[in-house]
């Protein structure tokens, strides 16, 4: 091959800036490579624990010291969405004879129970589901709106507004659980999915407008004005112009809101019995029924876990774009 | 295609008063250019118009109708803005489509396409046309922002410093295609300057704004023959205009620091006791049988022209010489002064005597 004077003699495989071939800037990356591994390791641990107890038996769940290696079963997952009796010993002699045992029957057998009937889990987690989808959409909706505007129009007492938005995150949302409760009660919202979206909603939109705000104040107005006078309404412009660039703000504002409303425990509690029920304040609930069962709890736990994961999963796009969006307008 | 006529336009931000009272009117089909230095409200003045800013008095009328109220999408202006505005996570052909797929217009795709095309080969933008515009030079976005404007054919076209961006050559070649497009498509065209070059080539008339303020309109010859205050005659002309204290006495004109005197024929203008002298640069000229004399300061070779720094008594002034020139510096030079193009200014910086324009 011919060489032109001055060339590499071999390809270039790493960078060749001065200031990362030398010794120590590769020894500062291996030490900052290997802190962020540490520090991913802890913050992973208790979500692995939570998957390894979920796949545990009973016993293994419970024993002292914790078995790091244990047979793994799904014996968690039958208890976490079945109803079951406790058998006694005759009937345990009974049902080993029969032949139609499920597998799942057979899982409950083991720790002398019969399967009765289906648990509440699954309602629960759809209602989870219905109840977090609708209010995060709300939260969205109306915060974009309310951020735009807030945004781009002179509204009068502009700060005041944006001051008294904010306010009302200002005191733990635990402290106005009895009133909103009495007020639920006399209005008729106790146990309705209405009640605690309009619930989730009211507490998510003020983060939203605050955080959509900032996104689309980034956005030059420019590009809006440009497309007025290119003959486009203003809310044509908004859905045409600005919906679009604050994608990333709108993604962000989605899992945020998500995350609150799915996690949500305490008004969940106060305010739902057993139509309106949502999956988290139902897992420790099945504390006492005959012992805590850890590996159900953990089984559901990990059922919680994964709409936000595959939310998150699937929005990274715009998430990761936003920041790297940032970095080059800034760099 | 319409005439514009603003009435006492008053535009204020808070405190700010960008536009005072400002009254204008462009004639249809008119190439028309606004000059002002930085913060004259050329931009305000240009948002006012298309309707993205309201102004707080006076009325703005295309042709005879009143378009206070009318939306930006139905005064049916092009904009081509100061900064970059094209829409991003659009490619360069999306961009120049969007004008054009409004629910306004209504026009089918084939009419489109040739329609962008067409533009594109104008700016010689056709290679960039399924580029994201993200990553375009400076020059290739400006380019695209006029060629979105021009891809239609509005009413009016506002154009704020859309050369702004581009090197010399680039600069002059669009400069010739903008004037020939204005020609023939007889679009009335309202562009924003601050390049007096730029101003005084490409326009049929113009405007010299001023802290919201018009300070003189009229054509290029109006305003560079006679300027109506200082403030014009210093922002149009390279170089700058020498602008000299001088006294009237027994019929010759006295510079009060230098040592030219200049006959004074009294029919032009009544002079007071002490005013302005304006002379252009190339109104001063170097000959050897010239009647002055002056020490040479600095020389500024431009190529076709040098600028000669002189100084004459305690009086420094500017000379323009054709080609470059080889003078040393201290040396003393006869000049001339050509006394047919004289500028007189009063104390309040007006000009004595009648300005150009209206
Ligand atoms: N949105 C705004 N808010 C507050 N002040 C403004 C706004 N827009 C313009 N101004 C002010 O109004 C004045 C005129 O501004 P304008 O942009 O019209 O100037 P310009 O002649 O276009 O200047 P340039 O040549 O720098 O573009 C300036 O003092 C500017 O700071
Ligand atoms: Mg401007």
């Amino acid at each position: 091959m011919q060489q032109s004077p001055g060339a590499p003699r071999q390809p270039i495989t790493s960078s060749t800036r001065v200031d990362q071939v030398g010794f120590r800037p590769q020894l500062m990356r291996g030490i900052k490579a290997g802190l962020a591994v540490v520090a991913m390791i802890i913050m992973l641990i208790p979500a692995v624990w939570m998957g390894m107890t979920a796949f545990k038996s009973r016993p293994d769940a419970v024993s002292v010291p914790p078995k790091v290696f244990f047979e793994p079963t799904v014996e968690g997952f039958v208890s976490l969405l079945t109803k079951r009796r406790q058998l006694t010993g005759e009937e345990i002699d009974a049902y080993k004879q029969r032949i139609d045992l499920s597998f799942a029957d057979r899982l409950a057998l083991k720790r002398g129970q019969a399967i009765i009937g289906q648990s509440d889990f699954p309602k629960f987690l759809r209602n989870s589901l219905i109840i977090s989808t609708v209010s995060t959409f709300f939260s969205v909706f109306f915060g974009v709106l309310a951020a735009y505007a807030f945004s781009r129009f002179k509204v009068r007492g502009e700060n005041d507004l944006l001051f008294f938005i904010l306010s009302t995150r200002m005191l733990p949302p635990v402290v106005v659980t009895i009133p909103i409760f009495l007020m639920y009660r006399a209005l008729n919202l106790y146990d309705t999915h209405f009640g605690l979206i309009l619930l989730y909603t009211a507490f998510n939109l003020s983060f939203a407008v605050w955080l959509l705000k900032g996104f689309i104040d980034e956005i030059p107005r420019e590009y809006e004005e440009a497309a007025l006078v290119d003959g486009y309404t203003r809310l044509q412009a908004f859905r045409k112009i600005v919906l679009p660039q604050s994608m990333t703000g709108i993604a962000a504002t989605t899992v945020f809101s998500f995350i609150f409303a799915w996690n949500e425990y305490a008004f969940a509690l106060m305010l739902t019995a057993d139509v309106a029920r949502t999956a988290p304040p139902s897992l420790p609930s099945r504390i006492g029924t005959g012992g805590v069962e850890w590996a159900a709890i953990a089984a559901g736990s990990l059922a919680c876990l994964v709409p936000v994961i595959l939310l998150t999963f699937g929005l990274r796009q715009h998430l990761l774009r936003g920041v790297t969006f940032g970095a080059i307008r800034k760099g | 295609m319409s005439g514009i006529r603003l009435e006492g336009i008053t535009k204020r931000f808070g405190d700010l008063t960008a536009l005072r009272d400002l009254s204008l009117t462009v004639h249809d089909g008119e190439f028309f250019v606004l000059l002002g230095p930085t913060g004259a409200g050329k931009t305000t003045t240009l948002r006012v118009i298309a309707g993205l800013e309201r102004q707080e008095e006076g009325a703005v009328y295309f042709d005879e109708h009143l378009m206070n109220e009318i939306p930006p999408a139905d005064r049916d202006t092009a904009f081509v803005f100061q900064q970059y505005s094209l829409y991003p996570n659009m490619t360069v052909y999306e961009n120049m489509a969007f004008p054009l797929k409004s629910p306004l217009r209504n026009l089918d795709k084939g009419e489109i396409d040739r329609r962008i095309r067409e533009t594109a080969e104008k700016l010689r933008i056709g290679q960039l046309l399924d580029r994201k515009t993200a990553n375009l030079s400076g020059g290739e976005m400006q380019r695209v922002s006029i060629g979105r404007a021009i891809v239609r054919e509005p009413r009016v076209f506002l154009m704020d410093e859309p050369l702004s961006n581009l090197d010399a050559k680039l600069r002059e070649s669009l400069r010739v295609e903008l004037e020939h497009l204005q020609k023939t498509q007889g679009i009335t065209t309202i562009f924003v300057t601050h390049d007096q070059i730029e101003a005084l080539t490409m326009a049929d008339r113009l405007a010299v704004l001023n802290e919201g303020r018009i300070v003189q309109v009229g054509t290029p010859e109006d305003i560079y023959d006679r300027p109506a205050t200082t403030f014009v005659a210093q922002l149009v002309g390279t170089p700058r205009i020498n602008l000299i204290e001088a006294q009237r006495r027994n019929g010759v004109l006295k510079m009060s620091k230098g040592a030219v005197e200049l006959p004074y024929a009294d029919s032009a203008v009544s002079l007071p006791e002490t005013f302005l002298l304006g002379i252009r640069p190339e109104d001063i000229t170097l000959r050897a049988d010239g009647e002055f004399t002056g020490e040479v300061v600095l020389t500024e070779p431009l190529g076709v022209e040098t600028i000669i720094h002189l100084k004459t008594g305690e009086e420094r002034l500017l000379a323009v010489v054709a080609g470059t020139k080889q003078i040393a510096i201290g040396e003393t030079v006869s000049f001339g002064v050509v006394t047919d193009h004289l500028h007189f200014f009063g104390a309040d910086q007006k000009r004595l005597g009648e300005a150009g324009g209206e």
